[in-house]
């Protein structure tokens, strides 16, 4: 039994951060269909921006996870602007081979630039987030660590700002036109343009956040470390159903939690197999996800 | 007409032979040494990976991301036949056997992903290779992550030559029979092409089976000829590799798949040295190839002996087809 606690807690401390990386593929692929490749590695560089903070800057945590949210947004922004905004209208197979180019882009002039060996990230400096995020709590046989708890409070704090953000502003509002009929939201005066960049900052600042606390929580990082866990953020985003923020969230846990008990079962080498085995078993039997519904096939 | 195509089939064998007898007396003349020999293993074995999967990406249109996945089963296949019965009987066995595992795996997986639709597709056949390469990695005939050592070499010039060529000349020929016809058609317009009574599923899945055959002869050869084989050989990057190939050529384009093929052999050569910046090049080539010339070097086009082409153009153009 505490055994099977302790891997819930594991299971959710994971889970935050696909949740965090599937948010921003479930809202860029709910806004221009596509899968955009490069978006697990702007969670890549938002881990290396939190770690030249932290080490070079000499910056506190929080403010470390502030600086790589806004280089990860204009990163994203940038990136929508030159590779995909010139294949507004391209076949979507075109675009995808440029998301996987920029992908690898990013993957490999990372690697150039920092070489290929891993980082393990500092220790926690400052007097007050030391102490905050050093300590942990023990409830019988059950450990939870501050960062455990740090994760799920972070992840809580910007789903339900996302969610303040695409409910109640202008700018929310647009999204959801135009992920709902593109070309009838530019006919109601919405600047197309300026909403999708909007998103793909939106989504690339929860991806950034995500690559700081998965530093502070597995403490090491490397230039591909985007490539399995974007895959399976991916995975989340579908299962939840594509492009429905919610469905990402629970789609994300699920799959944090499936890896952790298989992982916990003794087949570790296998977890990576079991996700992506779910995958197809979802694209078979509900492709359109566990909170998506049913669309037909207009000609 | 059929004069004509039988000239035109003429010349082509003839510079085949001839591209056989001059490579085979650079071989034995030691002027195509040990190391330039294996750069042309590994680009005749990317012929045949680009070649078969443009059959799927290129002309069905297809987005698969899991090539590396059908070879890795050919190259283990062959690897574990040839090393138990280590005759030339045993390797064509091999590469045979390997070939059709790969098929039926493409099979079994294909028909119920091929129902899903374009980046849908690409996903689930990433999420496939990625479960082949960890079953790999894990069994013990497979001798997990170490991989399999030793395994005995049969592949030499002359069965390149012969599996390459038959490749090329077997797709070729599938592209010009109505099956082919009806793959590119999907390509085009899959709703169009369901409405004139193809069974899009149906050839969706045979292009799909028929690109994973030949991608396990490639596999096949790769393990016949280099030895040694691990499952992080076939990670996603190898599909990425064999996807610039197809890109770059022109998806649609044979020709084009086997020209970049060459092409990007000789530029790794060079740049062995620097495997990161043979990366960033590569990413790079495919953001701006998608950019400003998503046709790829050749589009949809073929080389050919062009003055046959334009005389056999002009006669299909007073048959009335465009």
């Amino acid at each position: 039994m505490d055994q099977f606690l302790q891997q819930i807690i594991n299971g959710v401390s994971l889970g935050s951060i696909y949740a965090l990386i599937a948010l921003g593929y479930t809202m860029v692929y709910g806004i221009i269909n596509l899968i955009n490749f490069a978006h697990c590695d702007v969670y890549m560089v938002g881990a290396y921006v939190g770690y030249f903070c932290m080490t070079v800057l000499h910056i506190g945590v929080f403010w470390s996870l502030l600086i790589a949210m806004l280089i990860c947004a204009a990163l994203g922004v940038a990136i929508e602007k030159i590779a995909y905004k010139p294949l507004r209208n391209a076949p979507r197979i075109t675009v995808l081979i440029t998301a996987i180019g920029v992908s690898l882009l990013l993957e490999y002039g990372m690697m150039f630039f920092v070489k290929a060996n891993p980082r393990s990230y500092p220790p926690i400096t400052g007097p007050l987030e030391s102490k905050i995020i050093g300590s942990q709590f023990t409830f019988g046989n059950i450990t939870i660590s501050m960062q455990q708890v740090l994760i799920l409070v972070i992840t809580i704090i910007l789903s339900v700002a996302l969610q303040l953000v695409i409910k109640k502003t202008k700018i929310g509002k647009a999204m959801r036109a135009v992920s709902l009929d593109r070309d009838a939201a530019e006919l109601m005066g919405i600047n197309v343009n300026t909403t999708i960049s909007f998103t793909f900052g939106l989504g690339s600042a929860l991806a950034g956040a995500a690559g700081v606390l998965v530093g502070i929580y597995y403490n090491s990082i490397n230039p591909l470390m985007g490539v399995l866990p974007g895959l399976k953020a991916f995975v989340a985003a579908v299962f939840g159903g594509i492009g429905i923020i919610p469905g990402a969230l629970i789609g994300g846990y699920f799959i944090g939690a499936v890896e952790v008990f298989v992982s916990g079962a003794g087949f570790s080498m296998y977890r990576d197999g079991v996700v992506f085995a779910i995958l197809i078993l979802i694209l078979i039997i509900k492709p359109s996800g566990l909170l998506g519904k049913n669309t037909r096939e207009k000609v | 007409m059929k004069n004509l195509f039988q000239i035109h089939g003429m010349k082509r064998l003839i510079a085949l032979v001839l591209t056989f007898a001059i490579v085979q007396l650079l071989i034995s003349a030691n002027i195509i040494n040990d190391y330039l020999q294996a750069t042309m293993v590994t680009m005749f074995v990317n012929i045949i990976l680009a070649v078969s999967l443009n059959l799927i990406t290129g002309f069905t249109g297809q987005f698969s991301l899991g090539h590396a996945g059908f070879m890795s089963i050919g190259a283990y296949t062959c690897a574990l036949i040839t090393l138990r019965l280590s005759t030339t009987f045993g390797f064509v066995l091999g590469v045979f056997s390997g070939a059709a595992a790969a098929a039926l795996i493409g099979f079994l997986v294909g028909l119920p992903t091929l129902r899903l639709r374009g980046d849908y597709l690409a996903i689930a056949t990433l999420g496939m290779s990625e479960i082949i390469r960890i079953t790999f990695l894990n069994l013990k005939i497979t001798n997990g992550a170490a991989g399999l050592n030793g395994i005995p070499q049969f592949v030499n010039w002359i069965w390149l030559f012969i599996f390459t060529v038959g490749t090329i000349w077997m797709i070729s020929n599938f592209l010009k029979s109505s099956h082919g016809r009806a793959c590119i058609s999907i390509r085009e317009d899959e709703i169009a092409a369901e409405a004139m009574g193809i069974n899009t599923t149906k050839y969706k899945v045979m292009a799909f089976v028929i690109g994973a055959f030949f991608a396990g002869i490639a596999g096949a050869l790769y393990a016949s000829y280099f030895y040694f084989l691990k499952p992080d050989l076939f990670g996603f990057l190898k599909s990425i590799d064999i996807l610039v190939i197809v890109v770059l050529g022109g998806m649609g384009s044979i020709s084009g798949s086997i020209l970049a093929a060459i092409l990007l052999a000789l530029i790794s050569t060079y740049l062995q040295a620097f495997p990161e910046i043979r990366m960033i090049l590569y990413s790079l080539m495919l953001i701006i190839i998608m950019i400003f010339r998503p046709q790829g070097l050749m589009g949809s086009k073929e080389v050919s002996f062009t003055i046959f082409r334009k005389i056999g153009k002009g006669f299909n153009f007073k048959k009335g087809r465009v």
